[in-house]
């Protein structure tokens, strides 16, 4: 076998792979939940926010107008 | 309220973020000093002339503005999304400490003329070894706090800012090597063809990895942050980022169209390239989506007309460069002011306004300020830089096209038409209204420094507490 099947390996792996990724985000149901999990990641941490806006945790946080 | 557990390392982002705006002031300025100088060719004194200068301008750019603002906003995500300190203090100073000094090295050496002669890559091998060791402190620092993470997601802006450190390590090391022959002298470690194609596909993976996926890491906390709503499609963020990764490493040989490059090699270039159109506008689509059904918070928030803005650019210039990559078009575009308005589109028009609107958002909060010291001067700021940005790219394609069809119009004995000066003689009314953008545009930064300091006068630099993550995260 000579160098160039193995690139012809590596291109069509890294294809099936990839489209294993677009299977995996949008073909597989139960992922449904773990990705808005994740895209809430950065609203988990409300306290910080007031903290480092200088609010106590009462106010309500104000969004830059 | 939750527990706090300890507290953020909010000074190495403090420092990267203030940086940020100072560099990004002195590499626009020499941007403009070497825009005048094309204007009026006696401004080029000594050895301050434009082939020193113009280096300068593309690394503070590109690496001291654009490299603060992004380690300072990756330091800041991957705490907050991560919900723990960052990973060893004393290290993360090291890595500020360290690029600032490559910085300065790269201020001094270029002017003198000290270069490997690779665009985007001019600086000699002392400097490289030292971005090198800063590069991979850098690496450890993030990997490091993703690796004691309290929550079991990586949120998806870790993945771009972690694969745009990875891959510009690997990216940085091949092209740099090279043979040294005295301290400020060095050689490629690669000959001729080979030699070409390793500097763009570098050349072209720091665009991919430092100004694309670097800036959309910032783009994923921050425009969701701003808009207050989660991104539109996390499926999506997930396809376009691995489509991106498999993709962008193949479209170098477009910076290579009809020169010594195999011929097919130049064809998989242009492919590939036009490939990236898709993955690209998956990103836009999912930022400016995010502000779907609040579209009124545009009107009023100038941080968000920033990051918006910044998007609507980013799909310009990447519509733009896969249609550039097409051999036929290259043959008119590549060598002209088009390729220059083309980068600036994405410089100016993505990559600084992304950073803007960003620095914007973190500044008052690393100073314990409810927000910028004046709100107005935010939207200043933002209509002079549009403006600029416009004046910049529209002039550089009227130029650029101008030029091309000159170069290549013949007369019907198959001699040229136009001598090269003559097209330099009819590009200056549009080299003109380049430097007028660009002033422009660093008057906008001017405005933005003075609004900086007037926000971290009498600032709280206390740091914020790490509290346990709420809801279904902990």
């Amino acid at each position: 076998m000579d160098i160039n099947d193995l690139r012809s390996i590596v291109t069509v792996l890294s294809m099936l792979s990839f489209l294993g990724i677009v299977w995996w985000a949008y073909g597989v149901k139960s992922n449904k939940k773990r990705f808005e999990e994740a895209a809430n990641l950065p609203f988990a941490d409300e306290e910080t926010d007031r903290a480092e806006l200088g609010l106590s945790s009462g106010d309500e946080l104000r969004k830059t107008s | 309220m939750s527990q706090a557990l300890s507290t953020y390392n909010y000074k190495v982002v403090r420092q990267f973020t203030v940086m940020s705006v100072i560099w990004g002031v002195v590499g626009m300025l020499v941007g403009v000093i070497i825009a005048a100088q094309l204007v009026w060719p006696e401004l080029n004194l000594g050895f301050l002339h434009f082939g020193r200068l113009r280096p300068l301008h593309t690394n503070a750019v590109i690496f001291a503005f654009g490299g603060c603002a992004l380690m300072g906003s990756s330091y800041y995500v991957v705490q907050r999304t991560s919900h723990i300190r960052l990973f060893c203090d004393k290290l993360a100073a090291f890595t500020f400490w360290g690029w600032q000094l490559v910085i300065v090295l790269a201020a001094i050496t270029l002017p003198l003329g000290y270069t490997q002669g690779k665009e985007y890559a001019e600086l000699e091998w002392p400097i490289d070894i030292l971005i090198a060791v800063v590069w991979v402190c850098y690496a450890i620092v993030f990997f490091g706090t993703i690796a004691k993470r309290k929550v079991t997601h990586i949120y998806v802006a870790n993945w771009f800012y972690g694969s745009f450190i990875l891959a510009v390590a690997l990216l940085h090391i091949v092209n740099s090597a090279a043979i040294p022959v005295s301290l400020t002298k060095s050689y490629s470690a690669y000959a001729g063809v080979q030699d070409a194609m390793i500097q763009w596909w570098y050349g072209h993976n720091a665009v991919g990895f430092f100004l694309t996926a670097g800036f959309l890491g910032m783009m994923y906390y921050f425009v969701p942050k701003q808009a207050d709503r989660p991104v539109y499609s996390y499926r999506l963020s997930v396809v376009h980022f691995w489509a991106l990764i498999f993709t962008y490493m193949w479209a170098g040989p477009h910076h290579l169209h009809y020169t010594a490059l195999p011929d097919w090699t130049q064809s998989v270039g242009m492919v590939f390239s036009l490939i990236l159109l898709a993955p690209s506008w998956g990103g836009m689509i999912n930022g400016i989506m995010t502000v779907s059904g609040a579209w009124h918070k545009l009107r009023d928030d100038p941080i968000l007309k920033f990051l918006i803005t910044s998007l609507s650019f980013y799909g310009m210039s990447t519509f733009e460069g896969p249609m550039m990559s097409i051999k036929t078009v290259n043959a008119l575009s590549h060598y002209t002011d088009w390729t220059i308005g083309h980068v600036h589109s994405g410089a100016l028009g993505w990559v600084a306004m992304v950073s803007i609107g960003t620095i914007y958002y973190l500044l008052p909060r690393l100073f314990g300020k409810q927000e910028m010291y004046s709100i107005k001067l935010i939207t200043v700021h933002f209509w002079v830089s549009t403006i600029g940005v416009v004046l910049y790219i529209a002039s550089m394609w009227i130029a650029g096209v101008m030029q091309g069809l000159m170069w290549r119009s013949v007369n019907a004995d198959g001699t040229l038409a136009y001598s090269f000066v003559e097209s330099v003689k009819v590009s200056y009314p549009f080299w003109g209204i380049r430097f007028l953008g660009g002033v422009l545009f660093l008057s906008g930064m001017l405005i933005m420094t003075y609004n900086m300091f007037k926000t971290m006068a009498g600032g709280n630099t206390e740091e914020a507490p790490v509290l346990v993550p709420t809801g279904q995260h902990a």
